[in-house]
């Protein structure tokens, strides 16, 4: 049978990590300390890593790693240190529609499912060796998306640098004190 | 085990549900913005799926583009939290229900 992506111990570590990441997705959402979400979501994220590792896309993977775990985990610590929220005792942590939203769910879960059972990928050759390819020389994989981002991707990639530089400035401005509440 | 794309889309939906059942139901901003974060990690997940599936780079390179759009939503939902926590004293979601600066 075609389309089978990952066999043997390689399919049963994507079994453990998909769900353990799942597990750790759901304490996400419930936790009701922000420092355990932000844990839990770190956890998250690193077993996601390692799917992309059995995937043989290292470079995703490492960029996750470097990016999420190092970036954005240390950039959301800091904010809850700066607001210093604790978590007061008896307070609920959902909101009051949280039984709509359970309701809602399945609304997009159908069509979901219906595209799951019906659609029949078609049955290409396996060529895991495309992964790593660059014209005609099999190399690594971050060689490989390096090729295909500056050559068929350069504008993408170029909007990318603005829309952080965007991104940048937009959070200095919205962060800064106003400079009236200050006197 | 063979793991088919089949399994990926069943991850992946999971753990975008997750993320979205988060962003509807939990009163605190900052764990809302974590819950985006999920969702966008699910979409990763399938983009790196359907690139091996196909055998094509292009789904590896749109994850490096997620990652960074998630880098810079994560900065601006933070400096929105710390606005916000100035503002009102509070990260409930259900408190800033005032449409005025």
């Amino acid at each position: 049978m075609g389309g089978v992506l990952l066999t043997g111990a390689a399919g049963w570590a994507f079994v453990v990590f998909a769900v353990l990441a799942l597990g750790m997705a759901v304490a996400v959402v419930v936790a009701r300390n922000p420092v355990h979400s932000a844990l839990y979501l770190l956890g998250s994220f690193l077993l996601v890593a390692c799917i992309f590792f059995l995937m043989q896309a290292e470079f995703p993977g490492a960029v996750q790693m470097l990016v999420y775990a190092g970036g954005i985990m240390v950039l959301f610590l800091f904010v809850i240190m700066l607001v210093h929220q604790r978590t007061v005792k008896g307070t609920k942590a959902f909101q009051h529609q949280w039984d709509i939203a359970l309701l809602l769910l399945p609304v997009f879960a159908l069509p979901f499912l219906y595209i799951l059972w019906t659609e029949r990928f078609a049955d290409l050759p396996e060529k895991p060796e495309a992964l790593r390819a660059v014209g005609g020389r099999l190399l690594g994989n971050t060689e490989a998306v390096a090729s295909v981002l500056y050559r068929d991707y350069l504008l993408p990639f170029e909007v990318a640098s603005v829309f952080l530089l965007v991104a940048m400035i937009g959070a200095v401005v919205l962060g800064r004190r106003s400079v009236e509440k200050v006197d | 085990m063979n793991v088919t794309i089949n399994h990926f889309l069943v991850v992946s939906f999971l753990l975008f549900a997750i993320g979205f059942f988060g962003v509807l139901v939990r009163r605190n901003f900052l764990t809302l913005l974590m819950s985006v974060e999920l969702m966008l990690n699910a979409v990763n997940l399938n983009l790196i799926a359907f690139s091996r599936r196909l055998s094509d780079l292009t789904g590896q390179v749109f994850s490096v583009f997620v990652i960074t759009i998630a880098a810079g939503e994560a900065a601006v939902g933070l400096a929105l939290t710390i606005s916000l926590f100035r503002q009102r004293k509070t990260l409930n979601v259900e408190e800033a229900d005032v449409l005025r600066g």
